[in-house]
Parts: C-alpha cells; sequence; structure tokens
C-alpha cells in the first residue's frame, strides 16, 4: 500500500508538469466560478494549446484526435492541470459528454466536421435535455419534433442549459412519438444553437447570479441527416451521454474542513467542544472522499475496472459543504448574514457557497436520485413502482 | 497510486471469509450468547490457532508467520464480519503488539511464542468505573513490584491468562504486565450488553507484575497502542457494517408489504443507501489507518482516529438500521440482528467511544498545523 506513481506513471505526470509549466502561471488561490468574454478567450486558447501538446481528452483514441492514454493518466493530467491556473469548465460538457455521444452515434461525416472544432476549443457544445417538466424524470420531456420532408420541425423549452449562452451547437433531445410509452419516443438531434429560432435566456437563480439558461426553440428545422441514433431510440443515445456525465461529476467546489478550522482557529473557537466534534466529523467526510478517490485510482492504475464507490462523490461533498456554510456563517453571529467580500471574513467564501450548495445537491442529478442509483445498480433493490411505464406519452398525467 | 490491499492479501482474506462462514456461522456465535458458562468459543479458537492467524504479525523469530499488520487488517475485517466470539483482539491487537512495541526481549521471548500457538490469552485492563479513564489519575497502583486495585470491565478478563493493566506509579502511568494465575487476582464474571464477548471484574491485591516501558512513563506507548489497535478494530467494524447492510439489503428484496418487496419503497431504498455510503467513509477511512500502521507514519494518530470513528457511526447506523428494515421480526431474538447490534456497541466503546477520538482528533491535526 502507498500513494506512489508506477514508472511510467511518474514519467507522464513529469511530462504533464513540464507542459502546464511552460504554458501557463501557477495558481494563487482556489479558482472561483469565473465567467464572461475575456474567461471565454482564454478558455478558448488554451484548450488549443493543451490539444496541440497532446493532452485534450487523454483517453479517447488517437483517430479521433485523442491521445489513446489510459483513464488513469487522465486523472493524473487533472491533477497537475488544477494546479495551475487553467482557464477550464467551458469544455467539460461538450467533450465530456456531447462529442462521446457524436462520436457513438454519430455519422462519419459528423465526426470530421464536428470532432476536431471541439478538441482545439473553436466550437462549444451544450446539452439540452432537461425541461420544466422534466428534471429528474428526464423521459417526461415535452420539447416536440416533427417531421417535415427532410427536415425535422422544433418547438419547446429547455431549462438549466449549462452554457448555452455561449455555445455553438447542441444534443438535443425530443419527442418525436407521443403515442408511445415515454422512453420510446424520444429522439435525438445535433442542433445548431445560432439558428434564428433558438432563442437563449440567462435564468435568474437561486444564487442570484445568472450563470444557466432557458433554451425556446421556435420552429427550428433540423436535417434528417443531423439526427443521432434512431428515430425513437434517443433514450439509448441519451444513457450514453449521461453515462460520460456520471464520470465528469465530481466534488463540490467550496470551502471544507480545512478553511473552517483555519477560521475557527482565528475566531477563537477551538477550545469550544461542540465545534471540535463537528470539525472532526467533517475531517472525516473529507478525507472519506479524497480516500475513496484514491481507491478508485488504484482501480485504473492496475487496469482495473473501478467499483461504485466513486458514486458517493457528490452526495457526501455537497452536503457537507451545505452544512459548513451553515455553521461558518453562524459562528460569525449576526455578522455572518454580510455577503459583502470587503467586510465578510475570508472574502465571503461561506456566504457565497451557502447559496450555491443547494444548486450543488440538485444539479448532475439529485441526492435522491444518486440514492437510488447505489440502492438499484449497487445494492440491487427493485426500482420504484413506474406507473407510466407502459402508458402512451399523451395520455400520461403530467404537472 | 497503490491505495488497495495486494492479490495476496486478498486472497487471505477471502480464505478467511470462507473458514469462518463454516466454522463461525451465527449458529456457532449463538452458542456462546444463549450459554451463560460459555466464554468463548474454544474449538473455533483452537482452529484461528492451528490456521497461524494469531501470529501473523509476530515475527519468525517469535513463532510467528512475520507477516506485516496489513495482513492482520484483512484479518481483522473478518473477525468482525463473522462476529467471531473468541479473544482475538485482546490477544493479539493488545498483548502481542504491546509487547512488540515495549516489551523486553525476555518478554518476547517469553510470551510472543506462546501467543501464535494459541496458549496465552490476553486482556487489557484499563476502565475503574463510569467515564474514561483518566491515565493521569488511576485508583489502581503499582510499586515496582506490587500490583494493587479493581478493574471493570475487563473484555475477555475472565478467560484471559495475562493482563496488561494501566497503573498508576511516580505520578505517572505505567503498563503491567500481570500473570492472571495467581493469588491475589480475584475474577468476578461481568454482565454486559454483548455476552458473545465475555468481560470481567479484576480485583488484584498485592499481585507480581511487572512493567512493560518505563516506570511511569508509558503514556506514550499506551497511546501508540490505542492508535494501532484503533485501526485493526476498525476493520472489524468495517466487517461488520458491511454484512449488516447486506443482511438488510436480502431482507428488503424478500419481504413484501402492500403488494411488492419492501425494498422498492424509497424510505428503505435510501436508507440502505446512505449505508453503504457510509460504509465506503469507514472503509476508505480505514485503509488510510492501514497505511500508517503498515509503515508507522506520522500520520497514525489522525489515520486510526478518523477511522475509529467513521467506523463505530457506519457499524452503529448499519446495525440500528438492520433491525428496522426487519421490521417487528429484526426485534426477536430468533434473528440475528440483534448479535450486530450489540457487537456494533461494544466495539464503539472497547478502546475509548468516538467522542474520545473526535478529540485525540482533532488535537492531532492542531499538532500537526502547529508543527
Amino acid at each position: 500500500m502507498d500513494f506512489n506513481d508506477t514508472p511510467e506513471e511518474a514519467a507522464f505526470r513529469a511530462e504533464a508538469r513540464a507542459f502546464l509549466k511552460a504554458n501557463l502561471p501557477e495558481k494563487k488561490q482556489a479558482g472561483g466560478r469565473e465567467r464572461g468574454e475575456e474567461f471565454l478567450k482564454r478558455a478558448k486558447a488554451w484548450q488549443k494549446t493543451k490539444a496541440q501538446g497532446g493532452f485534450a481528452q487523454i483517453t479517447w483514441p488517437k483517430a479521433v484526435g485523442g491521445r489513446g492514454g489510459t483513464p488513469m493518466q487522465q486523472v493524473i493530467w487533472n491533477q497537475e492541470e488544477s494546479s495551475f491556473a487553467a482557464p477550464t469548465g467551458p469544455f467539460q460538457i461538450g467533450l465530456g459528454m456531447c462529442i462521446p455521444t457524436v462520436i457513438a452515434f454519430g455519422s462519419d461525416e459528423h465526426k470530421k466536421r464536428y470532432v476536431p472544432k471541439a478538441l482545439i476549443g473553436e466550437e462549444i457544445w451544450c446539452q439540452l435535455f432537461s425541461e420544466p417538466a422534466a428534471g429528474s424524470d428526464v423521459a417526461g420531456l415535452k420539447t416536440r419534433a416533427v417531421r417535415d420532408g427532410d427536415d425535422w420541425v422544433i418547438n419547446g423549452q429547455k431549462v438549466w442549459t449549462t452554457g448555452a449562452q455561449f455555445s455553438d451547437y447542441g444534443i438535443l433531445l425530443t419527442r418525436t412519438d407521443p403515442s408511445v410509452p415515454k422512453h420510446k419516443g424520444l429522439t435525438m438531434f445535433i442542433v445548431n444553437m445560432k439558428d434564428p429560432g433558438v432563442e437563449v435566456r440567462p435564468i435568474h437563480q437561486a444564487s442570484g447570479g445568472r450563470e444557466f439558461n432557458e433554451v425556446y426553440f421556435t420552429d427550428v428545422r433540423i436535417p434528417d441527416s443531423d439526427r443521432l441514433g434512431e428515430v425513437g431510440a434517443g433514450w439509448k443515445v441519451a444513457l450514453v451521454t449521461l453515462m460520460n456525465e456520471r464520470l465528469a461529476v465530481g466534488g463540490s467546489p467550496g470551502p471544507d474542513y480545512d478553511e473552517i478550522m483555519k477560521f475557527g482557529t482565528e475566531m477563537g473557537l477551538m477550545s469550544d467542544q461542540a465545534f471540535r466534534e463537528k470539525l472532526a466529523d467533517w475531517y472525516i467526510q473529507a478525507q472519506g472522499y479524497k480516500l475513496t478517490k484514491f481507491r478508485t485510482q488504484t482501480a485504473l492504475s492496475r487496469g482495473d475496472t473501478p467499483g461504485p464507490e466513486n458514486s458517493i462523490g457528490k452526495i457526501l461533498t455537497a452536503n457537507q459543504l451545505q452544512d459548513i456554510c451553515n455553521s461558518g456563517i453562524e459562528l460569525q453571529d449576526h455578522y455572518g448574514l454580510i455577503n459583502d467580500e470587503e467586510l465578510a471574513p475570508m472574502k465571503a467564501i461561506f456566504q457565497s457557497s451557502f447559496m450555491w450548495a443547494p444548486g450543488l445537491r440538485i444539479a448532475g442529478g439529485t441526492d435522491e436520485i444518486l440514492k437510488n442509483i447505489i440502492a438499484e445498480r449497487v445494492l440491487g433493490l427493485p426500482q420504484d413502482v413506474r406507473v407510466d411505464k407502459d402508458i402512451a406519452f399523451d395520455q400520461m398525467k403530467s404537472g | 497510486m497503490n491505495f488497495d490491499f495486494s492479490e495476496d492479501q486478498k486472497f487471505l482474506g477471502d480464505q478467511a471469509r470462507k473458514y469462518l462462514s463454516e466454522q463461525c456461522t451465527t449458529a456457532e456465535v449463538r452458542k456462546v450468547l444463549n450459554d451463560d458458562g460459555m466464554a468463548c468459543h474454544e474449538s473455533l479458537w483452537n482452529g484461528i490457532a492451528e490456521m497461524g492467524w494469531l501470529g501473523t504479525a509476530i515475527p519468525e523469530e517469535y513463532g510467528g508467520l512475520g507477516l506485516g499488520m496489513l495482513e492482520l487488517c484483512v484479518l481483522a475485517e473478518e473477525i468482525g464480519r463473522a462476529l467471531a466470539p473468541v479473544p482475538f483482539s485482546s490477544t493479539v491487537y493488545m498483548l502481542a503488539e504491546a509487547l512488540k512495541l515495549g516489551g523486553s526481549e525476555a518478554q518476547k521471548q517469553a510470551l510472543l511464542p506462546e501467543i501464535a500457538a494459541g496458549k496465552v490469552i490476553g486482556a487489557y485492563a484499563s476502565s475503574e468505573g463510569p467515564g474514561a479513564p483518566d491515565l493521569s489519575a488511576l485508583k489502581t497502583t503499582f510499586d515496582g513490584s506490587k500490583l494493587n486495585g479493581t478493574k471493570i470491565p475487563v473484555l475477555d478478563g475472565d478467560i484471559a491468562t495475562h493482563a496488561l493493566v494501566t497503573a498508576a506509579e511516580n505520578g505517572g502511568v505505567s503498563l503491567v504486565l500481570v500473570d492472571l494465575n495467581q493469588a491475589g487476582v480475584k475474577r468476578t464474571v461481568v454482565k454486559t450488553l454483548d455476552p458473545t464477548r465475555s468481560h470481567a471484574e479484576l480485583e488484584f491485591t498485592d499481585v507480581a507484575g511487572e512493567r512493560i516501558g518505563e516506570a511511569g512513563q508509558a503514556s506514550p506507548l499506551i497511546d501508540k497502542l490505542m492508535d494501532r489497535a484503533a485501526v485493526l478494530i476498525a476493520f472489524e467494524q468495517t466487517g461488520g457494517a458491511d454484512r449488516a447492510v447486506e443482511m438488510a439489503t436480502d431482507y428488503a428484496k424478500s419481504r413484501y408489504a402492500f403488494g411488492r418487496p419492501i425494498g422498492g419503497y424509497q424510505a428503505i431504498k435510501h436508507k440502505l443507501a446512505d449505508g453503504w455510503v457510509k460504509n465506503q467513509v469507514a472503509r476508505s477511512n480505514a485503509y488510510y489507518g492501514a497505511w500508517a500502521l503498515s509503515t508507522d507514519a506520522d500520520e497514525l494518530p489522525e489515520a486510526a482516529a478518523a477511522a475509529r470513528v467513521a467506523a463505530s457511526e457506519a457499524f452503529w447506523f448499519a446495525s440500528k438500521e438492520n433491525i428496522q428494515t426487519h421490521g417487528g421480526m429484526g426485534f426477536t431474538w430468533e434473528v440475528d440482528c440483534h448479535l450486530f447490534y450489540r457487537r456494533a456497541k461494544l466495539l464503539a466503546v472497547q478502546v475509548g467511544s468516538p467522542k474520545i477520538w473526535k478529540e485525540k482528533l482533532i488535537s492531532a491535526l492542531e499538532n500537526k498545523a502547529a508543527a
């Protein structure tokens, strides 16, 4: 048992670090939720540099522009990249979820047209699945695609679309046949986000920010040649996308036990027994998350398939973040309400993450859905009752 | 990254599980539970000795197998999983490890081969009443040759051949090794929540003993012994917690209510998912403890404390919700749920309750931050 790289891993790490050092400044502080035009420009430039250096999408085959490397090499790259001030983020959904779906179901034409440009950061992709009436139960979506000659005509609304405001393309899950049960009437398309019938509106989130979007489709025409998978096979295609999402979703950025311990020390709280006990709990959870990732990496390093243990990540970290922020605020008493970065201790990290935490418990699978997944796929317990399973979609109750 | 046991170590674990699933069924555990005259499962103890498990981490020169602490962790998990009613922890994690850590050459030569052969049973005697024992104010005393005082409860105290006794000496604490088969030692069996592991009150009146370590200076040795035991017991707890979640899951699949298996209802599914998550947190922390234990790392105090707290809470949650999932059946003597519930509580307080270990954890982190 040790935490060391194998000689091959160490060589790759050194190569990655040298490349990063030559191309990026070191990180000075923990990264915030950076946004905006300037950031996007830097992110695109960095993605291009990365791709040209052979470090974009390390596990993809060389034939589609990847490195043909191992999952462990991708882990090592991510570790190293995160210690530099790398402007990453805008490509995560496209390269992590959308493009793998295009590679799996698209034509040769699609692959030639879309994959290289996504890889070098020239084109950004978004994922258009969730709808106002279809969140956890995404197969209940209502956006319609109706066949008209060689085209499909799209009408409907998507929601919580990350990056839609700066995306060039999206993968769009639609209902093509409402007369069959919900999973059977879906079809996936590639949509051009610059089409005049596509309207992106920012969502005013409970946190106060406007990072996510609603996307409205009004008589948008998509040629049948931009369909991914068979007509009616959209759910099968979506599962490939979502499988990639689960690989991508990990921790929850924000203050952890070490930040609140530092804060507690500054506040003279280290003699408070109740605070010490909570601190111990937070340390154990944080270690539980970190060390469980080490177990997963060990499996990858040995060339094995990791077990399901990594699925604990988001449940643990999102809830812990919310709990730590709540305590961080209460420790400041009434002053803790102040979320002005100039006035609040530690640049208001507790206050700002306090308002993000509820969203983290919902995004990328709610706590409840993740627990269902553990219960059903790991423990083998029966699925929930699905009363709509065999009912035609247009006969279903919804609200 | 190599944060897992080796193939050989996993093979050892598989073999142990197979052996215990045959020799240590819950029917066998119940023999000890139901028979007040049975302090432990003797034939299982003899079998374990024959398999060489007692000498796993004892060097070959002292009659052991000369394997490492990681191998002992793997076995501890299986012992915990099987709820083995034998004095394994008292003899191996306590007595053998104390001798390895602080014993003189003569003490090691005298006792380690006997432990490996299954001829010596250990006990660790520290508690003197309700509340965690304050090692700086013990009532039990040692004057360099004679031990006086009372310890209660002492796990395996009624069947042990030798005890490690904490005692006040020169204003500090000494760790005294006592042969229990001598005049002046009075043993009285004490009833506890977990009758599958026997307990006793030990009274010492002018009893001969010899120190392990220096007079009045045993505090660092005891801390280290406790840290090491905490990791090993965390593996027992992780094994027990895993099995309790498996048991509840199996039952939830086969028990029908309102026309379908109860495991199809989210109230049950999410509870069991929570248990599984806690078990992963416990296991990962226990692995870190195993790494620190096997490499004698500076991180051992915080690693051991985190493993102990995480595993205590995981086994507590799994064992109580296993009963709950079983409903009324889970509250009967005949269904095995209560065996896990009882054992979970024993293991959670055996070397100090989670509250004590949370405090140790934060102290260790503070020391590290100050260094």
